[in-house]
Order: C-alpha cells, then sequence, then structure tokens
C-alpha cells in the first residue's frame, strides 16, 4: 500500500493523558492496573481505569452524547494537542475531505446498563434521559468526534471486537486510495462497563491478579479502558527523516470459533503476513513486535506459535497490556500509538507482571525495557469471532 | 467508483428470496408483508448452528443466497458486513442480567453481543480466512457498508460481498430505537465483468443532505423507512427493474450516496 504520514496522534489510558505520560509510565515501568473498584462491580479481577471520568461531562453543545465512552472520546481528542491538529487540517482540506474511522466494541453500553436499572417497575419503560442513538449505537463514538471536531465526511464505526481499531487504519487507508477523502481521523475508545467484566468472567477469562502475558501461570486478561487518535494524510513524495508512516495494514479471519483463537495461530500468521506484504517488508526488517498477548493461555499460546513460525526468535517483542490492561475495541489504536512512541523514544518496552516466560513459547519476549533505535514496528490486535489486524508502522529515510 | 453487481441475496418480512420478491420490487406484482422467516443455517456444524441468533441467521441466509446467485467461492471472497443493530435480543438479556441481584450472564450470550458475530459465524461456516469487516452507521448503515465496500472492490481489485442485516430490538430497547423486522440483504459485487454479472453500479459520495429515493408501494415505503437494512430496497427496485436509475440513499445529515444503476449484458 501507499504509505500514509502520521503527524499527530493522542493517547489517554489508566496510565495517563497523553504521550508524555504514557511514554513516562512504560520508562519508569509503572502499571496503570488495580484491583477492581469499578462501579458495583464485584469480581476479583484488576482493572486499568482512567481517573475522573465520573465527574466530567462532554462539550455542553453535544450534552446528548454523554457517557463514559464519549468522555473518554473527548479526555482523548483533547490530549496530546489533537483536536487543534485536525482543527488545522480541516483548514487545509476542508472539513468534507475528511473521513472518521472509529473502532469500539461497546461504545457507550454502561449508560444501557445504568439505564435497565432505572426501568419503570410497573411498566418497564426505560428513563426519558436515556439516549440511544448518542450513546448506545455502535455508531455513536464516530458520530460524537465527528460532530466534536466539526467534520463532515464519510463516517463509521467498526466493531469487530478486539481488532476494531487496528482495522479503522484499513479502512482509512481505502477511502482515501479511492478519492473518497484526502484524509482521515481513526482511532477508538473503549470504556469500562459491566457487560465486559461480567461476561469475560464468565468466560473464565478473566484473571485475579494483574495481566501476566506469556507468563507460565498467566490466567486471563484485566480489561482496561483508554482513547487514541491518530491523524492519517497522504504522505508527499519527500518525507523528513524519521516521520512517522503507517506502512501496512493485514487483516484475516481465523474461521475457527466465536471466542477461542486458532490454536496453531492460522489467522494471526495471515494476518501478520499480509500487513507485511502490504509494506513490501520481510520480517526481519521489523524491529520490535507489540503483542496482542492477552495473557489468557489461548491467545499467547496460539499468537507465539505464529510470530514464532513468521519471526523466529529474534525479534524482540512484548505485550504492553500489563501495563495498560485490554482495551478490547480500544486496543488496536493504543498499541499502534505505543509502536509509534517506541519508534520516537528507541524504547522497546518490557512487558510487566510476567514472572517466568512459558517454556513453551519461543518467541523473543522482552521483560525489561530496552534502549534501541527502532525503524519499524508490527503491531497485533486480535478479536472474537477469530478477527484479526496486523499494523506496520515505522519511520521514513 | 463503478462495481459489477453479480448476486443478490435477500430476506424481509414478505420478501422471502431475491428471485421470489424481483416482480414485487419491480412494482409486476402487489407486495403483502409477512413475517420474515428465519431458521438456523445449514451452512454451520451442528454445534454451531444451536448457539446462533436471529442476526447470524439473517446474515448468513442473505450471504449465501447471494454467493449461489453470484456463482462464487465464498471462502476466497472478502466481505463486508453492517448493522444497526447488532444482536439486540442479546444486548437485551446481558443488560436485563446485569440489572438483576445475579449477575450470571451466559457466555454464550456474551460472545453473541459482539457486533462482529455474524461475521465470526460466517467465516466459521464458509472457511473464509481473508478479509472482513463489521461496520455500524446507524440509520446510514448499509449505505456506509455499500461505500466501504465499493473503495474495497476499487482499491484492492477483489470481489466484496457486503452483507447488511437489522432485528428489532425486544422492550423495553424497541421503544427508544423502534426496528420494524427483521431483514437481511447481501450483495456480490466484482471488480471486472464476469459471467454472472446483472448490472453495474457507480456509486459517488456527495456532500449535502438530499431526499432519499422511495419505493412506489406504500408497504415496502414503510419498510424501507422502519428498517435501516432496508434503506437498501430502492436500489434493489432498481435492480430488479433491469433498467438504468439513478438512486439517492440518505447518508447521516450531511451526505448522500449517488447510485447510478444500468444493466450489464
Amino acid at each position: 500500500m501507499q504509505p500514509l504520514a502520521i503527524n499527530h496522534f493522542s493517547i489517554v489510558n489508566s496510565l495517563g493523558a497523553g504521550s508524555a505520560a504514557i511514554t513516562g509510565a512504560l520508562r519508569a515501568r509503572r502499571s496503570g492496573l488495580a484491583a477492581c473498584d469499578f462501579e458495583t462491580a464485584t469480581l476479583d479481577t484488576w482493572i486499568g481505569q482512567v481517573a475522573g471520568l465520573d465527574g466530567f461531562r462532554v462539550r455542553s453543545d453535544l450534552g446528548a452524547y454523554d457517557c463514559r465512552n464519549n468522555r473518554l472520546a473527548q479526555l482523548g481528542l483533547e490530549a496530546d494537542g489533537y483536536s487543534a491538529a485536525v482543527a488545522a487540517a480541516r483548514e487545509k482540506y476542508g472539513a468534507q475531505r475528511i473521513g472518521v474511522f472509529m473502532g469500539t466494541s461497546t461504545s457507550g453500553i454502561l449508560q444501557t446498563e445504568l439505564a435497565y436499572r432505572r426501568r419503570d417497575p410497573q411498566t418497564g419503560t426505560l428513563p426519558a434521559d436515556y439516549r440511544y442513538a448518542e450513546t448506545q449505537n455502535s455508531f455513536s463514538l464516530a458520530d460524537f468526534v465527528q460532530r466534536y471536531l466539526g467534520l463532515t465526511g464519510p463516517a463509521f464505526g467498526v466493531s469487530s471486537a478486539c481488532s476494531s481499531s487496528a482495522k479503522v487504519f484499513g479502512h482509512a487507508a481505502r477511502m482515501m486510495a479511492a478519492g473518497v477523502c484526502d484524509a482521515a481521523v481513526v482511532g477508538g475508545v473503549d470504556s469500562l462497563c459491566l457487560t465486559t467484566l461480567y461476561g469475560f468472567n464468565s468466560l473464565g477469562l478473566t484473571s485475579r491478579a494483574p495481566c501476566r502475558p506469556y507468563d507460565t501461570d498467566r490466567d486471563g486478561i484485566s480489561i482496561g479502558e483508554g482513547a487514541g487518535f491518530v491523524l492519517l494524510e497522504k504522505s508527499p513524495a519527500r518525507t523528513a527523516v524519521g516521520a512517522l508512516l503507517l506502512l501496512g495494514v493485514g487483516e484475516s479471519c481465523d474461521a475457527y470459533h466465536m471466542s477461542t483463537p486458532h490454536p496453531e495461530g492460522m489467522g494471526a500468521k495471515l494476518s501478520m503476513q499480509h500487513a507485511l506484504d502490504a509494506a513490501g517488508l520481510a520480517p526481519a526488517d521489523i524491529d520490535y513486535i507489540n503483542l496482542h498477548g492477552t495473557a489468557t493461555k489461548a491467545n499467547d499460546a496460539s499468537e507465539d506459535r505464529a510470530v514464532f513460525e513468521l519471526f523466529g526468535a529474534a525479534t524482540p517483542a512484548s505485550s504492553t497490556k500489563g501495563s495498560t490492561g485490554h482495551l478490547l475495541g480500544a486496543a488496536g489504536v493504543t498499541e499502534a500509538v505505543i509502536a509509534m512512541l517506541a519508534i520516537e523514544q528507541g524504547l522497546l518496552p518490557g512487558g510487566m507482571h510476567t514472572q517466568n516466560i512459558d517454556p513453551a513459547l519461543h518467541s523473543n519476549y522482552l521483560l525489561e525495557n530496552r534502549d534501541a533505535g527502532v525503524r519499524r514496528v508490527l503491531s497485533n490486535s486480535f478479536g472474537f469471532g477469530g478477527s484479526n489486524c496486523s499494523l506496520v508502522l515505522g519511520a521514513s529515510g | 467508483m463503478r462495481v459489477f453487481v453479480e448476486g443478490v441475496g435477500l430476506l424481509g418480512p414478505g420478501l422471502n428470496s431475491w428471485q421470489a420478491s424481483r416482480p414485487l420490487l419491480a412494482g409486476d406484482a402487489a407486495y403483502a408483508p409477512m413475517p420474515t422467516v428465519v431458521t438456523a443455517s445449514e451452512l454451520l456444524p451442528a454445534a454451531e448452528r444451536r448457539r446462533t441468533s436471529v442476526p447470524v441467521n439473517l446474515a448468513l441466509a442473505a450471504g449465501r443466497a447471494a454467493f449461489v446467485h453470484a456463482g462464487r467461492d465464498a471462502a476466497t471472497t472478502a466481505t463486508v458486513f453492517a448493522s444497526s443493530s447488532g444482536d439486540g435480543e442479546s444486548l437485551h438479556h446481558v443488560c436485563a442480567t446485569l440489572a438483576s441481584p445475579e449477575r450470571e450472564i451466559s457466555p454464550t450470550r456474551f460472545h453473541n453481543s459482539v457486533h462482529n458475530a455474524p461475521a465470526g459465524y460466517w467465516s466459521i461456516a464458509t472457511r473464509a480466512h481473508g478479509f472482513s469487516t463489521s461496520l455500524c452507521c446507524h440509520d446510514a448503515s448499509f449505505a456506509a457498508g455499500l461505500l466501504d465496500a465499493a473503495a474495497h472492490v476499487v482499491v484492492d481489485g477483489k470481489p466484496v460481498a457486503l452483507i447488511t442485516y437489522d432485528q428489532p430490538y425486544p422492550e423495553p430497547l424497541h421503544a427508544v430505537r423502534p426496528i420494524g423486522a427483521s431483514f437481511g440483504v447481501a450483495l456480490v459485487m466484482a471488480p471486472q465483468t464476469t459471467d454472472h454479472v446483472f448490472a453495474t453500479l457507480d456509486i459517488s459520495l456527495v456532500p449535502g443532505g438530499a431526499s432519499a429515493t422511495r419505493m412506489t408501494d406504500s408497504g415496502l415505503d414503510a419498510m424501507r423507512a422502519a428498517v435501516p437494512a432496508a434503506r437498501c430496497l430502492p436500489l434493489l427496485a432498481a435492480l430488479a427493474r433491469g433498467a438504468a436509475a439513478v438512486v439517492v440513499l440518505a447518508y447521516g445529515e450531511e451526505n448522500h450516496l449517488r447510485v447510478a444503476v444500468a444493466p450489464w449484458q
């Protein structure tokens, strides 16, 4: 594919708001995970919660959209000067020529959960202040972001579980290549809710400790929340040395099971191979792999097999979910931004909480931070339904 | 963006298949509303079939019919799924359970509640390992899916199936988001002509709102208005008539899709 320029991005999660805070936490090896005290949940698990969302409200002209997910979106849009950068892009390209493609798995479902508690005891009807379209519908996030940024081009939500906000990069690239838009706001937001906490618990997939990707004793995920946004623009013929680029997107389906990955990592391998092919790169060109690395038994075994078959044991790899938790539909963009921070900072983040790497896993899993020149990163995001997406990000020159 | 239509699949109230519905859509026969007949897909293994929801069955039935019509192998074809509602039954059950003292969510309900559940089941059923995505754009979900699928066909030069579906929510969600009927539609589109191509679509995103093309039959137009996935009906009517036509599909307040339909011999 034609590389796309990335001049602006933003990130917010339990590690902090903005790239500097996230980089600082990664460098200091500070995890955002804490024992679950979310809302009325009574689960023995750990979560990555963003502070202050309960007392926060979205911009008043968009009050109908107010919910935890859109509040978190607004925090993300205001981090790292992102909304100002989009305002400048709007002047350059025109509001009509910038697409908005947003990934989320559960949008503002917490709002519906809370509304169900307030159903009329006699009639069962939902409270009058409940706003379905603006909070629950899977388009609500993209709709909010588009209005917040004053954009009027093509927009839609992508909801493919935990690959959602990785896949938006592919959608934007195709829309730009087709000439439907000249630039794109891509990203994703997922926020804590009881549906995912109790849902993953029902599948036996939540850990009772901070998640330990690639550990012998790994026993599940820690759910987190977060937002990330990237502005994609066409790359000029000559890019400055070190400029960040989206080099490749690869997508595949496991075609195996709704909630268990292919045991041999078949879909994962395909998506990584497609991403390398799209970037015109070989495995040896990749300096670091940000793994999906959820810390479930099945994911890490499946992903490791695919990574090892493709990359062998040389390429350094880690999962940053020990730091952030699993941000589900926001994981793709979050880890794409972490990949870009790794390139900018020359930092390979070591995975957190992992004590003993599972001897059955053969990839080069990093346990400690490493300072190293990083030119190109591959980032994996795999979701329920066997939906896989891999991104290749790099620096020009 | 020009795409070549090879196959259509359709399942809606009183619309039991594309072939049976063509005279109704073309205005050559009277439309009579009937409940949508949705059955579990034979494409799935028995173990999976027991666990599927109405949206999955709608999507699989429409998709399968479109591929039969197109004479194309589903295993090697990319898919774009689009739905406004997703699995409303599962959403309701999950939220009702979480509002009760016992918060034991059914694991099957939980994994069926993801918006891409039909895409997941489709890939299992057809052994498709390639590209697939799952979109939502509220009332414009069909238009967004069509735009995205067309971009895919044109940019990647590969065939794509667009599969769009919606299912009514149970109460109390139905009161705040009424969806009139269960409806599924699929279009198989190719980047160039093949033996099965019977029409072309020239699709463009046009700035500014516009009045969407309506159905002549009041019953069909009521369905178009009541189900986001059924916003496709004017496009299907143009395909059914087999004559050149321009169809306008609403895409939010700021845009619309202009689709020029032309028969292809």
